[in-house]
């Protein structure tokens, strides 16, 4: 894992569906300069920048942090773009954290951000090359059919998802940067929304936002001399796996389960449910709780639901997902996953605000992406390691 | 820090100037499966690539790669929406934190898909350069003119730039295979004629890097990397001297370009190979794309680590003791990474 590495600053912008008051480049700066800010340093500190989005295709600009070099104040540095779809906020924290981990850089920008405004994700993802046919609309078109195998694989009954998407945004209400904030959010309110993809309904999927996400990441000696608590990084693991082949396990896939076993194995960890103290995991369907439960090994398979339904992972639960109101409370794609990192890290510095977990010492940040193909994860401490 | 990393192999498709009728995905499967045979090796520490969705014009180009590498079980990979080179150092940096000893790195590009110049304005600031609908040559001709104002260097130098490139892309196999550029060929942009502009390329490159000893099992004689660095410029043509390569030199400091034998450059207009020899410091005596060079086959996002292939190549073949790569990004070299490679006994 090479040298130690730290979070010491982080920095959001308010998730909403148009921010129509600021450019790209301001975007990102609002979310920059909080983290910078959070991390008492100036854009001169920065030794480097990373910066992540989804495709492309989502503002119509091609590669843009080539324009967006200026605003990041990486004129003169190193600017490197990563692009793991979904997964992306997740790898581009783990790509800038190996720029200090190597032992190249001491002080890092990572910012990850998406203007869903500027046009349709949908139909950004539904766009296929010449010569295959898309079959399906968009990602909930993709994610259904899992969804509904899931259900009978595990024999969960109906109404789980429900009980996510309430927990979830009653969780957002807690948190300032949160895109949705429904106030008396119930099942029945759920139930009544429009059936989208059959069996997700309109409450039970994300909403589009626009919105960034930004750390500075730390060498120890960095670390040291920053202002707040650090978030030290106690393991980070990425994992691809094709997307269609015959006998892929695409509801609970290895890619996920290796992954998992990876960051576990550098954090030391063996019984995720017991030693870690909440997780921050990419959600943007519902359903998507139980299953990453179990993918995740807080649990044997086929119990995922049992936890969600118990309340094992509401935010007074033993083991609380999401208290920032996750994926289906704000989701600007391509900083989705970093905003789940960057949470993480919130909670072991103590620094969650309303939606702080007592005492949370070790937090999982997660992210997926591509057909649950990619994925990106991290474990962050209060401890150095 | 700084452990020893080397490029024990590369491999380059035959690069084709016309639509081939081949997917991506196709273009690059060869490629992979020629770099796992030639090292023996069929899984790696890490894997990573470059690819630009907007030449496909959908989402996610670099999913269907997988199937070219054939990622299962799951791999460790990650991906850069910038060319191979910087998919590379991301490898080297994630080497540089010890646990993995190999990596395969790769960059693929059909730019014959689309009308490429007119796709790729979409690259520009949105708000302020894009809108006014300016084409890479068309800003890549203002550099030219402003450093030919600078420089007395005259249209007809230009041309030998690219005849050279031509004659030595014709003794490259995977080059394209251009005839001499014509004398009096209309402009393209004023002062670039067609011959000064890199020819839309569709191609794949790949490599190996390895640490260590492991490169000394793989490879005869590898190449050690003795600096990779890469800085960026502001993005606007106007908020930087266009004649001169600030970032390149940046970055050939930080990377440790002395004493450099043979030079393997991203110019993809002729005057740009100028600028980039002025900003390395690299004199007349110094080799320049033996490869034939962007000019002569110019793959979008594997063109540049072609240079990083090309360049070791001359490091293993024994032409070159010490060999410097460099790969660009962004209007008028706006971005540029540097890398050093030299044999065992010359760091």
């Amino acid at each position: 894992m090479g040298n130690p590495c730290a979070v010491i600053g982080v920095g959001q912008t308010a998730y909403k569906t148009k921010r129509l008051d600021v450019s790209i480049a301001g975007l990102l700066r609002e979310a920059a300069r909080r983290a910078l800010d959070d991390a008492g340093l100036t854009w001169k500190d920065i030794d480097a920048v990373v910066v992540g989005k989804a495709p492309d295709l989502f503002e119509g600009v091609i590669m843009p942090e080539a324009y967006l070099a200026d605003a990041l104040g990486a004129a003169g540095k190193p600017l490197v773009r990563v692009h793991t779809a979904g997964s992306v906020g997740g790898s581009t924290a783990i790509v800038a954290a190996s720029l200090v981990q190597s032992g190249v850089h001491d002080r890092v920008l990572t910012v990850a951000w998406e203007k869903q405004s500027e046009s349709n994700a949908t139909w950004a993802l539904t766009v296929n090359s010449p010569f295959t046919t898309s079959l399906v609309v968009g990602a909930g078109g993709y994610f259904a059919p899992h969804i509904r195998a899931y259900m009978r694989r595990s024999g969960a009954p109906d109404h789980i998802g429900q009980l996510v998407a309430v927990k979830d945004r009653q969780n957002a209400l807690k948190n300032p940067y949160a895109h949705l904030k429904i106030p008396g959010i119930s099942r029945e309110m759920v139930e009544s929304t429009p059936m989208l993809w059959e069996p997700i309904r309109y409450l039970e999927t994300c909403p589009s936002s626009d919105g960034a996400c930004a750390m500075v990441l730390a060498s120890e000696d960095a670390a040291k001399a920053a202002p707040g608590r650090p978030a030290w990084v106690h393991g980070t693991a990425m994992r691809s796996e094709p997307i269609t082949f015959a006998g892929r396990d695409s509801v609970s896939p290895q890619a996920g389960k290796d992954c998992a076993a990876d960051v576990y194995r550098q954090a030391g960890i063996t019984d995720p449910r017991a030693e870690l103290d909440c997780a921050e995991v990419y959600v943007p369907f519902s359903w998507y709780e139980p299953m990453w439960l179990e993918n995740l090994g807080f649990c044997g398979e086929g119990e995922g639901w049992k936890l969600t339904e118990a309340g094992a992972t509401a935010l007074d639960g033993d083991i609380p997902w999401n208290p920032s109101g996750g994926v289906l409370s704000s989701n600007p794609i391509g900083a989705s996953g970093m905003i789940r990192f960057a949470e993480a890290a919130l909670q072991v510095r103590g620094q969650a605000g309303e939606h702080q977990v007592d005492g949370a010492r070790r937090a999982l940040g997660h992210a997926y992406g591509g057909g649950a193909q990619f994925y990106a994860m991290w474990v962050v401490g209060s401890d150095r390691p | 820090m700084s452990r020893d990393i080397a490029v024990v192999a590369f491999a380059q498709t035959e690069h084709e100037g016309e639509d081939g009728g081949r997917l991506e995905v196709e273009i690059l499967a060869p490629v992979i499966t020629e770099i796992k045979e030639r090292t023996g090796l069929k899984r790696f520490g890490f894997t990573c690539s470059g690819s630009c969705d907007y030449l496909q014009g959908a989402p996610f180009s670099f999913v269907s790669a997988l199937d070219a590498v054939g990622a299962w079980p799951p791999i460790s990979e990650s991906h850069v929406e910038m060319d191979g080179a910087w998919a590379l150092y991301e490898a080297w940096i994630k080497m540089q934190c010890g646990e993995i000893d190999t990596a395969l790195v790769y960059g693929f590009g059909k730019s014959s898909q689309g009308t490429l110049r007119t796709i790729m304005t979409q690259h520009y600031d949105p708000y302020y350069l894009a809108p006014l609908g300016v084409d890479q040559v068309s800003l890549a001709a203002l550099q030219a003119r402003a450093y030919m104002d600078r420089t007395g260097v005259k249209e007809d130098d230009l041309r030998a730039i690219a005849a050279r490139s031509r004659a030595a892309g014709r003794d490259n196999p995977f080059a394209l295979h251009l005839p001499d550029p014509e004398e009096g060929a209309d402009y393209d942009v004023a002062p670039l004629r067609p011959h000064d502009i890199a020819p839309i390329t569709d191609g794949a490159a790949a490599i190996v890097l390895a640490a260590g000893d492991k490169a000394r099992e793989l490879c005869e004689r590898p190449a050690w990397i003795r600096g990779i660095d890469h800085r960026v410029e502001p993005h606007s043509p106007g908020a930087r001297d266009l004649t001169r390569s600030e970032s390149t030199r940046l970055a050939g400091e930080r990377a440790g370009a002395t004493g450099i034998e043979v030079a393997e450059l991203h110019a993809q207009f002729s005057h740009e190979e100028l600028i980039l020899r002025e900003a390395l410091g690299l004199g007349d005596d110094v080799p320049v794309n033996p490869s034939g060079g962007p000019l002569s086959a110019n793959p979008l996002m594997a063109a540049g680590l072609i240079r990083i292939g090309e360049a070791a190549a001359r490091v293993q073949d024994g032409t070159a003791s010490r060999a410097l790569a460099h790969a660009s990004a962004g209007p008028c070299l706006q971005q540029n990474l540097v890398c050093v490679l030299s044999g065992e006994n010359h760091g």
